[in-house]
């Protein structure tokens, strides 16, 4: 199918919007009434004919304004994009793996010709036509991992493996959930989630880490992480915060639906082959409630899992204020009726909203 | 499934390079490219003898970036449960066999501002793949080779020819041994220390290194354990309902997977922890044999790595 790649933006008039087919793809994290933290982790082969799992890298029609979008958040803060040093093997790991992906699953968008280490990168949606040496640094406008992650969808955390444990030594990182990469270079997997509540308690992350540093080559994983948004901003930084923290406070029982974003997260892991470092793209889609709603078995799931969530969860994803508004906007999409299991948003099998009586 | 990815592979060369050491060359039966791989990555190789299929981990020692075709060495072991035996009688040019994906459990820290390389005996084989990597970045290395003797010097040649200043080697037989002492003290800082050989060798380094100071962090070592052959012994598989028997020459590992129970491996010696198995209940001795358990974790026999590890005694069962 033919990508129409939207005109929008994600600060300012916040143009940004999802088609039909867009909320019908996006990646509703829940796949039971309830959450609680586990390490949620599948093999990263494929998925359902147009789903987010579908492709390794999933270009949709946010893609050309997302990478504008970057443009700007790296133009006024270089630190957003960071490699130390011993990490620039693993940017051309990445740059491999991303323009052979690409090219192969999306070839009417992305060319990658290559001749030894001449080789030539076409990409089409944002009009770039290069020839450059792999391997060789000084034949690319900027170093390997951003040159190829200004043009990817997703932050992109690439992960030194050593004594036993994963280093946050290299990234670009611009549309995150809350975290800096400048605050957490250098830091090891352990440092880096201290700030999470509860799921240390309960061992997620030893396991977590275990899971990760055994990932081989040619078998990545993944799982989905989520929080929520007040408008569809991408760029979610503590760098930021003072721009984007004041706007939770603007919502209103009026304008919930449209401004209110659930934030989901498509995280996958792949093993990169010369440095042995590990990858970990982070790609956030983000859905209005209004759109969610469309389909009412996420309507009564969304309601129940808010309603539900430990406190804890609710603020260390930064919603406690807002969820009773929120509560308030989602029961009127819970009809008591049981949900099918899994996360898909099966329409054709699940029953419409029956009217609910406001309390 | 079980184990990293699977490559089918054509057997290319088996060149014999002296009485207990032969290369094999390996290149794709599709005709495609391999996998890239960083240096000091290993493959696991399956020989069907017989009803028997033995999984074997071997460094490769091909030029990282060269998609064309992997090369391991495989040394003899007389003593052992016959897969090097195996590769040395069985296997010819033309052959058609199943390696897996790149796995790598002794990869260089690119941190690193020297590389400072000790090998036995085949523990030369990984080197020999990061000294390629190395080159190629303009990394600075030193080698420091122990053979038996000239005759069983695999890749001394080649090694002294290519790299005359970097290589440094020594026979045993001519009372030559490697001055650690002086070798370790003499490092500028931000050397990192990669050890592959025998168990011995890998002990020494690693306790004068501790013993002069070198942080923990900075030794890197390899040594996969061939499972050792050892007294049948009965286990019962609890989540699986099977009572199996593992015969004098098979691993516990290898039992389990004849047994039709799917088990978790990577490396298949004692390296990776990938096989770890909780264990729900024994009456009689563990013999741990691998490096991954904590000693504490070996003494309460609460766990069991079943590679490389056996048990003597009444009843074991294990949570698999």
């Amino acid at each position: 199918m033919t990508i129409q790649f939207h005109k929008e933006t994600f600060r300012g008039e916040y143009s940004f919007h999802n088609s039909e087919r867009a909320i019908k793809r996006f990646p509703f994290p829940f796949d039971k009434d309830s959450y609680m933290y586990a390490v949620n982790m599948e093999q990263h082969r494929g998925g359902p004919a147009d789903s987010v799992y579908e492709k390794r890298f999933d270009v949709d029609e946010h893609y050309v304004s997302e990478m504008e979008d970057r443009a700007l958040v790296l133009a006024d803060d270089p630190l957003r994009c960071q490699s130390l040093p011993h990490m620039t093997l693993a940017g051309w790991d990445l740059l491999e793996l991303i323009m052979v992906s690409k090219s192969e699953d999306y070839p009417e968008l992305f060319e990658l010709h290559r001749d030894g280490d001449q080789w030539r990168w076409v990409n089409k949606p944002l009009g770039i036509d290069d020839t450059f040496t792999f391997m060789d640094e000084t034949t690319l406008p900027y170093g390997p991992m951003e040159y190829i992650t200004r043009q990817t969808q997703g932050d992109f955390c690439v992960l030194d493996q050593r004594d036993d444990n994963l280093w946050m030594d290299a990234g670009t990182v611009t549309t995150q959930a809350d975290w800096s990469l400048d605050f957490d270079i250098g830091m090891n997997f352990f440092e880096w989630h201290a700030p999470v509540p509860l799921a240390h308690e309960k061992g997620i992350f030893v396991r977590a880490l275990k899971f990760l540093l055994n990932i081989q080559q040619g078998a990545p994983a993944r799982r989905l992480n989520w929080t929520m948004t007040v408008n569809p901003l991408l760029d979610t930084s503590p760098e930021n915060y003072h721009k984007w923290g004041i706007q939770k406070t603007t919502l209103t029982p009026e304008n919930i639906g449209s401004k209110q974003h659930l934030r989901v997260e498509l995280q996958t892991f792949f093993r990169l082959p010369r440095s042995n470092a590990l990858v970990f793209p982070i790609r956030c889609y983000l859905c209005s409630f209004d759109d969610l709603m469309t389909v009412p078995k996420w309507g009564r799931r969304l309601h129940r899992v808010i309603r539900d969530l430990p406190v804890e969860l609710a603020t260390y994803k930064g919603f406690i204020d807002n969820r009773p508004m929120m509560l308030d906007y989602l029961s009127k999409f819970d009809d008591g009726q049981p949900t099918s299991l899994g996360i898909w948003p099966d329409l054709e099998t699940e029953p419409p909203l029956k009217v609910v009586r406001s309390s | 499934m079980s184990g990293a990815e699977k490559i089918a592979v054509r057997v290319t060369e088996v060149a014999p390079l002296n009485e207990l050491v032969t290369r094999f060359r390996f290149e794709p039966v599709s005709g495609g490219l391999l996998p890239t791989f960083s240096g000091g990555a290993h493959t696991v190789v399956e020989m069907r003898d017989g009803d028997i299929t033995r999984l074997n981990p071997y460094s490769l020692m091909s030029d990282p970036f060269d998609r064309s075709a992997y090369t391991i060495s495989v040394r003899r072991d007389d003593e052992g449960r016959g897969g090097s035996k195996f590769m040395h009688t069985n296997v010819s040019v033309g052959d058609e066999m199943v390696i897996s994906n790149p796995v790598n459990l002794f990869s260089l820290d690119l941190r690193a501002t020297k590389h400072l390389m000790i090998a036995g005996g085949i523990g030369i084989t990984p080197f020999l793949a990061q000294i390629k990597q190395l080159d190629r970045a303009h990394g600075n290395w030193e080698l420091h080779y122990a053979c038996r003797s000239e005759a069983l010097g695999s890749y001394v040649d080649y090694l002294t020819t290519t790299h005359p200043n970097d290589v440094n080697i020594y026979y045993d037989d001519q009372s030559q041994a490697i001055d650690l002492d002086t070798l370790l003290d003499g490092q500028p800082l931000g050397t990192h220390i990669y050890v592959c050989g025998p168990k011995g060798m890998i002990d020494w380094v690693r306790a004068k290194a501790a013993e002069i100071g070198w942080p923990r962090e900075a030794v890197h070592y390899e040594e996969f354990l061939a499972p050792q052959p050892g007294k049948p012994f009965e286990v019962k598989l609890a989540v699986s309902n099977k009572v199996i028997q593992v015969g004098e020459q098979e691993s516990l590992l290898e039992a389990i997977e004849r047994a039709g129970v799917d088990a978790p491996y990577l490396c298949r010696g004692g390296a990776c922890g990938q096989c770890e198995t909780d264990v729900v209940q024994a009456e009689g001795e563990i013999i741990h044999r691998d490096h991954w358990l904590e000693d504490s974790e070996k003494a309460g026999d609460a766990k069991i790595m079943p590679c490389v590890s056996r048990f003597e005694g009444k009843v074991l069962v294990l949570d698999r």
